[in-house]
């Protein structure tokens, strides 16, 4: 295994390194930055092979194309990116992906917000509920794929919905899964929030006559916002990542209605059409860097309460 | 994002992280105290609200007890019907499931703890030591958060197939020894240490090492668990990763495993169900335990920077 033996190595080149002095500015300690590489060392070699390398290797892959058995491979340009990324079958993975967000992020948010206001509130046992309300963190999409297969089969389930085989409707059927597993971390993010803000605004508000209603909208729901907003980036990603829940309640069916994005890209694997799965793996990666871009936009300009 | 010495501190309402059960001293609107009528209408609400979350898990345990053919005879009620008490020990003790347990039992730990050590290291040399290039390697670390497994997933699904590690432990593991997430995290932790400390363990001739052991980590010790939960969970519930580097079904992870559920034998079906329910199990308890690192992990970026 690598990571013993990368730590051993870190080990003896820090031991090795003399004691730093106190000089800390343009020049460096030789030592000290051997310790530093040392140190890095294992995280760098780990990020460069299975994650940097990949990337790269995306590039050639989605710019050759292949035979059906690997073993012949010629450049047919980087047009090929972009005819798979404007192509039908990335455009309806793009377009159940983001049909998907749209099922699950908005719902999440308000489940998220409705349970931390009610269970933001000093009463005996309101531990027992925010511990109920934040459980579905901890089950897999696996799990929770199970959860729901078995509570709306058509035959045996105690909800008999026949929704996973009807085209226009699965998608939104497989997204109930998520809704419901969302609703742990939602509620969480949404209550760290709430707690968050200083109790005296409040009050300041319900002396100027604020009612609780008018209160929420105008006093919590803006400070707020920034948390709402990480939430929302939060779920974004995780819709734009779903693929076990697919892959258990429908295997991408009924006719292809619930073939997300990296759905799409599982089944794009084979040595022939592997030039086509690594285009549309750099059509999430692009995706994916649209939204950290406007995550760490946004995290920036966070407000911070507690100062 | 600032430094911010209170992420060191371990004190429930200071830290950045939401308190279980420590709600406000006073209610929200005013300080007069609640009365018995409103009292009742919020402890309504909670347990409605508290019953539709937990239904789905409810009706979960009723199909796992129930003996299939009974149950759906009796047209799925919501309590189970032919009871057998016996399920979890039959899915737990049976062969597919108890080797899936075993194998990501195995994988998490490796992952957790490979993961803690490679993060605790590069963060405490991003935190503490002035070497060349160290905003653009930071840079490149962060950098790698835009890369998950989904986007990689075919170039390292050839690599594992290139270096034979298709059905082995090194092909689960391997790609996660590492995380940025656990580096910016703990890193976030180290900064906070106050730099009197640090000329004091110099003074005192603590090397590197001796340091990075004996102050920074017992220090910035409430992130480094929060860390170690959220790796922790993540690790156990993988899917797509070992499910594509494990292609024969005795290197199926326990949550892989779980997928095989819907092609069950109708008769053992419930089987299946209670072993999805324990496959749920670690977590839950892990939620339980930990709930306060769990949460302080996952709001981490939330409420503070």
């Amino acid at each position: 295994m690598t990571a013993p033996v990368a730590v051993a190595t870190a080990d003896t080149a820090l031991a090795d390194a003399p004691k730093p002095k106190r000089r800390r500015r343009r020049r460096y300690h030789a030592g000290e930055v051997l310790a530093a590489y040392a140190c890095l060392a294992p995280s760098a070699v780990i990020f460069a092979v299975f994650m940097y390398y990949p990337l790269y290797q995306l590039f050639v892959e989605a710019t050759h194309q292949s035979n059906s058995f690997g073993t012949k491979s010629r450049y047919v340009g980087f047009g090929n990116i972009g005819d798979v990324l404007g192509g039908s079958d990335f455009m309806s993975g793009l377009g159940h992906t983001l049909l998907y967000v749209v099922y699950t992020v908005p719902a999440g948010l308000i489940l998220g917000i409705l349970l931390a206001v009610a269970a933001h509130r000093h009463l005996r046992g309101i531990k027992i509920y925010q511990t109920i309300f934040s459980s579905t963190v901890a089950t897999s999409v696996a799990v929770t794929s199970v959860i729901f297969l078995t509570l709306i089969n058509p035959s045996t389930g105690v909800l008999k919905i026949d929704i996973l085989n009807n085209p226009d409707w699965a998608l939104f059927g497989v997204s109930w899964s998520s809704i419901w597993q969302n609703i742990g971390l939602s509620f969480l993010i949404v209550l760290a929030g709430l707690q968050a803000i200083p109790e005296e605004l409040l009050e300041a508000a319900t002396l100027d006559g604020y009612g609780p209603v008018r209160r929420f909208f105008k006093v919590t729901l803006p400070l707020l916002s920034p948390v709402l907003l990480f939430l929302v980036v939060v779920l974004v990603v995780f819709a734009l990542q779903s693929y076990a829940q697919v892959d258990i309640l429908t295997q991408g069916g009924p006719a292809g209605a619930t073939e997300t994005l990296v759905y799409k890209i599982t089944q794009n694997q084979s040595p022939r059409l592997m030039s086509n799965g690594a285009a549309m793996s750099i059509g999430l990666f692009v995706v994916t860097v649209i939204i950290t871009a406007l995550q760490f936009g946004l995290l920036s300009k966070r407000v911070n309460y507690d100062q | 994002m600032t430094s911010d010495a209170r992420v060191v501190d371990d004190a429930p309402a200071a830290g950045p992280t939401v308190a279980l059960g420590a709600a406000p001293e006073k209610r929200i609107a005013g300080s007069s105290r609640l009365r018995p009528l409103r009292l009742t209408g919020w402890y309504t609400l909670l347990t409605v609200l508290a019953i539709i979350v937990l239904f789905p898990v409810y009706i979960t345990v009723v199909r796992a007890l129930s003996t299939p053919v009974a149950y759906s005879d009796a047209r799925s009620p919501l309590y189970p019907v032919a009871i057998q008490w016996d399920v979890f020990w039959r899915a737990a003790t049976s062969q597919g499931l108890s080797r899936a347990l075993l194998l990501s039992a195995i994988m998490t730990i490796v992952i957790t703890v490979a993961q803690l050590v490679t993060s605790v290291l590069a963060a405490y040399a991003f935190a503490f030591l002035e070497f060349p290039f160290k905003k653009t390697l930071f840079g490149l670390f962060m950098a790698t958060l835009m890369l998950p497994i989904e986007v990689t997933l075919i170039p390292n699904v050839q690599t594992i197939s290139d270096l034979g590690w298709l059905n082995s432990m090194q092909g689960l593991t391997v790609p996660f020894l590492a995380t940025a997430l656990g580096t910016f995290l703990i890193r976030q932790g180290f900064v906070g240490v106050p730099a009197d400390l640090r000329d004091a363990a110099r003074l005192d001739g603590y090397g590197h090492l001796r340091f990075m052991w004996h102050v920074a980590v017992p220090l910035a010790r409430p992130v480094i668990a929060a860390f170690t939960v959220l790796s922790f969970l993540a690790a156990w519930n993988q899917y797509l990763w070992p499910q594509s580097v494990e292609t024969l079904d005795n290197w199926q992870t326990a949550q892989v495993a779980l997928s095989n559920l819907p092609t069950a034998e109708p008769a053992t079906y419930n089987v299946g169900v209670a072993g999805a329910l324990i496959v749920a199990l670690p977590v839950l308890i892990v939620l339980l335990v930990f709930q306060r690192q769990l949460v302080r992990g996952l709001t981490a970026g939330a409420v503070k920077g």
